[in-house]
């Protein structure tokens, strides 16, 4: 309707619009868009693969042997999955304190939670180490305690915890604040304890929102570089996680090991962004309708 | 209900306080304590000698390209992003789900991995260096690849925000404007853009403060070549590394207080309603 008015000349003068004329408009922007994507996302991901399996899958295994490297996996792993596992507890008592509880300086607290999305990690990592670093009064203290957190996988796994914070909170609020209090409070009347009201009526409709929100944040602390870099030291076998060796071995000219280590990161982002993204869906569908 | 069994939500028994301050206490502890610990590290080293250190070594030239990169990935997804966005809302055709995971998928790649992809495009042996060599354009190492490492870690934020509110909003103004005889050009100008700014403001500060802070991509694709490819956050990590120690903190407690100021303004925008 009016779309290209060059040919509305030759149109009959027919009040009902006409479907059949297809504007090309749509399809342009969509090709756009896939040429866009493909260039900048596909293709450079895809060419990554290829590369790591170039040589088959025997030299793939080889390339994954190297020194520190499997060392290096398996320590972004655990450190990852702790700090989900600890975000979907501090997370979703944070958004529980949010959204039910009025006291003063809320809004403040709210807005501390974003802080993570828009410090630089690369920073977020040096303020670690000036309050944990080994010549603070508390890093020392830490050190005699034996708990060091600068320098040792426990660092790691704070600094994760700065960068994945958000993502729980925000995952779970929406639906909380859906959640009718009132539904809990009859449980109570009823004579709930406060466990049996927590797990039966409360946790069930969250459980989307948490799962979903946790395995966000899981992927991103897999992937997570800057932070790290700083406070962990990147002592190989031990504190060196899988972004700052790929960094190490791309930096030393060995692509084959970096590549190969790339592959089995993106491989575990493949795998959970679409179910963090199903989870999303299904907890953002329950908390419309 | 009987107010006496069932606790009201602005009751305070102990255990509300308990949590309360358990939570006030873990976000204090990772947030704010780590914040104060650095700028008190960096005005115990000296705010001159952080100055000093910073001029001396081309700080404010790092920080300007950092701008100039997060300016560039603003134009461009901003601009690619609300027509995403457009698309992945409004239109339904093959493919679809395909778009949008490839527009989320920047959020779950390590950015030292899509640096490394990238040098195994456009790098020496590249996929298309052939194709650069013709244009005489370097893109590794130089200006181009900072640009790319940028704008790719950018490409989800504008998409996301406009998209939410794009739904939220509904085609009955559009519709409205199209039964008038409105072109779709003048529509999306005078009802659908108007009616997107906030995602769209929103989308692109946080495009900002991402590209500030971005430093895995850049630093892989840049090579860290001072006064070349160095931008603010290689900036802060070169000169730890040569120990130029008040140069690294300064320019870290400028990054800091820069993205904050972006996330402030974020708040201002929100509408100051008491749910959120």
């Amino acid at each position: 309707m009016g779309l290209s008015s060059s040919h509305a000349a030759t149109l009959p003068a027919s009040p009902a619009p006409s479907r059949s004329r297809v504007s090309p408009w749509p399809w342009l922007a969509r090709g756009l868009l896939f040429a866009w994507l493909g260039l900048l996302v596909v293709l450079p991901l895809g060419t990554l693969v290829v590369y790591a399996l170039a040589d088959g899958p025997g030299a793939f295994l080889e390339a994954l042997g190297a020194p520190y490297a499997a060392e290096a996996l398996v320590l972004t792993l655990w450190t990852a999955a702790l700090t989900a596992v600890l975000n979907a507890v501090t997370g979703t008592a944070t958004a529980w304190v949010l959204v039910r509880y009025r006291f003063p300086g809320r809004n403040l607290v709210s807005g501390l939670v974003d802080l993570p999305f828009a410090i630089p990690t690369l920073v977020a990592g040096l303020m670690i180490v000036f309050l944990f670093g080994p010549q603070t009064p508390l890093g020392t203290w830490l050190d005699t305690v034996g708990l060091p957190i600068a320098f040792a996988p426990l660092g790691i796994v704070l600094a994760l915890q700065f960068i994945t914070l958000p993502f729980v909170v925000r995952a779970v609020e929406p639906v909380l604040m859906d959640l009718d209090p009132a539904e809990e409070e009859a449980a109570a009347t009823l004579g709930a304890g406060l466990l049996f009201t927590f797990w039966r009526v409360l946790l069930p409709p969250l459980l989307p929102a948490i799962a979903g929100g946790t395995l966000q944040g899981f992927a991103r602390a897999l992937a997570e570089f800057g932070s790290i870099v700083v406070v962990s030291g990147n002592i190989p076998g031990r504190t060196l996680t899988a972004s700052v060796f790929i960094f190490g071995e791309v930096e030393a000219g060995r692509n084959e090991v970096a590549t190969a280590v790339c592959l089995v990161l993106l491989v575990l982002a493949l795998l959970l962004q679409p179910a963090a993204r199903a989870l999303n869906r299904l907890a953002g569908a329950s908390h419309v309708e | 209900m009987s107010s006496s069994k069932a606790p009201s939500r602005y009751d305070w028994p102990l255990r509300r306080v308990a949590l309360l301050l358990g939570v006030l206490a873990w976000l204090g502890l990772l947030l704010v304590v780590p914040l104060i610990a650095m700028a008190w590290h960096v005005l115990d080293l000296g705010l001159g000698q952080a100055w000093h250190e910073m001029a001396e070594s081309g700080a404010s030239q790092a920080l300007w390209r950092s701008v100039w990169l997060a300016v560039l990935a603003v134009v461009v997804n901003g601009a690619l992003g609300v027509l995403a966005a457009i698309v992945l809302v409004r239109h339904r055709f093959p493919g679809r789900r395909l778009l949008d995971w490839m527009v989320d998928l920047p959020l779950a790649v390590s950015p030292v991995m899509i640096g490394l992809a990238y040098i195994l495009v456009f790098g020496r042996g590249g996929l298309l260096e052939p194709l650069l060599l013709g244009t005489g354009w370097k893109v590794t190492f130089a200006w181009p690849g900072l640009v790319l490492g940028t704008v790719f870690v950018t490409i989800p934020f504008t998409t996301r925000e406009v998209g939410h509110v794009l739904r939220e909003l509904g085609t009955t103004e559009e519709q409205a404007a199209a039964t008038l005889g409105a072109s779709t050009w003048k529509t999306f100008w005078k009802v659908t853009l108007p009616n997107i700014r906030h995602g769209l403001t929103y989308g692109a500060t946080l495009t900002m403060a991402r590209s500030l802070g971005e430093f895995g991509a850049v630093m892989v694709l840049g090579g860290a070549i001072a006064g070349k490819t160095d931008t603010a956050t290689v900036f802060i990590y070169a000169a730890m590394e040569s120990r130029f120690e008040a140069a690294s903190y300064g320019m870290a407690l400028v990054l800091a207080a820069l993205t904050m100021a972006l996330l402030a303004f974020l708040k201002a925008l929100q509408p100051s309603s008491p749910e959120v």
